[in-house]
């Protein structure tokens, strides 16, 4: 009954309500999605750099090289010569390497061209068909497969680099020969192939300007270029031992942990590549949007303490008007106890009312931020995660600003003189 | 029925009020009056055990409520004792007869609607239970006070100038109610007033000097 009677206070003065409300669900909003997505970011950032030491590729940003490398979010470095690649690939200290060469995307998913250890790595299975052997057979991730609709079979081609319009390579169509089975990594949104697939499909490109100029070497006058007969111009197959090739970066696993540091310094001194270290970079990464998380986490605490004051003021408002209610309750029986609790519990409900929409709201704009990021980075979150822990901890603060905003009208409401009340009503 | 017996109150230390002996039995009426400032209201709420004596022995039945905790006294005072207040002051985000049940739950822990809605029934206000006090007439809201006071079927009946914001023809239908509903439920009437319309319906008078 004292709960009934505070639920139906709290909405007698709707318009002090709704504000507190306000106030709390957006603090907590705020702090929920910081919450879900600094953990979600991080788990993701870390799951993808497992089994990664160093990643080699061309001299530039090194940051750039790890979010395109490992990430597939940034634009790549530059090219570097498969040849003088595999000098540091087959040193005794590296444990693994698998080079990587990007070549195109289909719809906006990128299209990798790597070896089969790179699925390994990731712990990706094929789930139907099987793995690529051919040049321009494609596995797609299961998420690509999803959103693109691809079965085993389909045929595509792919547009050049990594924007949807890029030029749309029709020499040679890719072929789904297998479907990846879910990861949770960035495999899950890839098209992998060889990387001799990459290789041709770019040398065919090059030969065919060449060939443009120098028609007369074919000799055939009057030959009418049509889409079926240009496959014929390129009959013999690159292979992964084509000479003089340029692939986009190598990652590597290395034996010894001194040679991670030692190597970042002697590939840039002798090579025209560089050795980048993920951990080093994304920790930078971290530290840099750190400060912004910190900024918003400040303000949504600031608006929370905002929200406490609100309540409070409420509450202290309408106990002056409610001192005669108070005064009439004790007259009828009610303990001094009570009407504390009956504050008390106006202020929780409030708290808590505000939580839960907070909480909804929160993770319905990690709903929005993860569409975007998808489809901007091919990176999302889920809403539906709960971490116990720091919710619980954002719970109890919320309670607790409840607890304090409701101390000062709670121990008036505790203190009231009856009979001076009654006296003056 | 109540009694009390040589009690004085005071709000400072150098003044001291005298508050003449009262019997009341159970069905009978008493009536308090005297000039403004004399405690009369003092008196009522002392005997409300709202205020505690500085000497002196209240009975309400065999218990003497000035020797009661505090905490006790408000069980005490929401069980046996019903107090028609000088102005109507209900929960205002409560209806008609959730205000009755809430003073039924305090006293008793529970909610008795059945007995609420009989008492509107008999004041005449059961097409008013599910509306807001603060829709109601004065006078209505009067006769809800009444309700309320007898919600928790007490001994003592205490009502501060129950009449004093109303009419005569209502006013002479509030003490008739408060007359014949203590007689009805048994409980000791005692009305405090300066109300002139009222004095001479009753006989049993103490007076405040």
């Amino acid at each position: 009954m004292i709960t009934k009677l505070a639920w139906r206070n709290i909405w007698f003065k709707p318009l002090n309500t709704i504000l507190s409300i306000i106030l709390l669900t957006s603090s907590v909003a705020i702090i929920t999605v910081l919450i879900l997505l600094e953990k979600q970011f991080e788990e993701k950032f870390n799951s993808n750099i497992e089994g990664i030491d160093l990643v080699m590729g061309a001299q530039g940003s090194p940051l750039q090289l790890i979010l395109s490398s490992v990430y597939q979010v940034d634009a790549p470095t530059g090219n570097i010569s498969f040849d003088s690649a595999k000098v540091w690939m087959q040193n005794p200290m590296v444990k693994r390497a698998i080079p990587l060469a990007f070549g195109d995307n289909y719809k906006g998913f990128k299209i990798l061209g790597t070896t089969s250890e790179y699925l390994e790595k990731y712990g990706a299975k094929i789930s139907e068909g099987k793995i690529f052997e051919k040049n321009f057979e494609v596995v797609v991730g299961s998420e690509a497969a999803q959103k693109l609709n691809l079965a085993i079979g389909d045929e595509f081609f792919g547009s050049h680099g990594s924007a949807e319009e890029g030029e749309v390579h029709e020499h040679y169509a890719y072929k789904v020969v297998g479907i990846i089975s879910a990861t949770g990594k960035v495999v899950d949104n890839l098209i992998i192939s060889n990387i001799p697939s990459v290789w041709q499909m770019h040398g065919s490109h090059e030969e065919e300007a060449h060939e443009d100029e120098e028609n007369p070497v074919h000799g055939e006058v009057g030959h009418i270029h049509e889409e079926g007969d240009e496959h014929e111009h390129h009959e013999h197959e690159i292979t992964i031992d084509e000479p003089g090739m340029e692939i986009t970066s190598v990652l590597l696993q290395m034996r010894n942990p001194m040679a991670k540091l030692t190597w970042q310094r002697i590939i840039p001194q002798n090579t025209k590549m560089q050795a980048a270290s993920p951990a080093i970079e994304i920790n930078r990464l971290f530290t840099l949007f750190g400060v912004g998380i910190d900024a918003l986490r400040y303000l949504a605490y600031g608006i929370m303490l905002i929200s406490g004051i609100s309540i409070f003021i409420a509450l202290f408002n309408t106990l002056k008007e409610r001192k005669n209610e108070f005064a009439l309750l004790r007259v009828n029986g009610a303990g001094r106890r009570q009407l504390l609790k009956l504050v008390l519990i106006e202020s929780l409900l409030l708290c808590i009312v505000g939580f839960i929409f907070g909480t909804i709201l929160g993770r319905v704009g990690l709903m929005l931020i993860s569409k975007s990021s998808e489809s901007d980075f091919k990176l999302s979150f889920n809403p539906y995660e709960f971490i116990w822990d720091k919710e619980g901890w954002l719970l109890l603060l919320t309670l607790l600003v409840g607890i304090v905003a409701a101390l000062i009208p709670a121990i008036k409401a505790y203190t009231l003189n009856i009979s001076k009340t009654l006296a003056h009503a | 029925m109540i009694s009390t017996k040589g009690i004085t109150f005071s709000y400072t230390e150098d003044q001291l009020f005298h508050m003449p002996d009262l019997h009341c039995d159970a069905g009978s009426t008493i009536l308090i009056t005297g000039d403004s400032g004399k405690g009369k209201t003092t008196y009522l709420h002392i005997l409300a055990g709202l205020l505690k004596p500085k000497t002196g022995e209240i009975f309400v039945d065999k218990t003497n409520i000035a020797s009661l905790s505090e905490a006790k006294g408000d069980k005490f005072r929401g069980k046996h004792i019903g107090l028609v207040l000088q102005k109507s002051i209900f929960i205002a985000a409560f209806t008609v007869l959730e205000n009755l049940e809430m003073a039924s739950w305090l006293a008793t822990g529970k909610k008795n609607t059945e007995r609420a809605k009989r008492l509107l029934e008999q004041l005449d206000i059961a097409d008013q239970a599910g509306k807001l006090p603060s829709q109601l007439s004065i006078g209505q809201q009067q006769r809800v006070s009444i309700a309320r006071a007898l919600m928790s079927e007490p001994k003592v009946l205490l009502a501060d100038e129950p009449t004093s914001s109303l009419d005569d023809k209502n006013a002479e239908k509030v003490i008739k109610l408060l007359t014949d509903l203590s007689k009805e439920y048994k409980a000791a009437l005692v009305i405090v007033t300066h109300d002139a319309r009222i004095k001479e319906k009753f006989i049993n008078k103490i007076t405040m000097v």
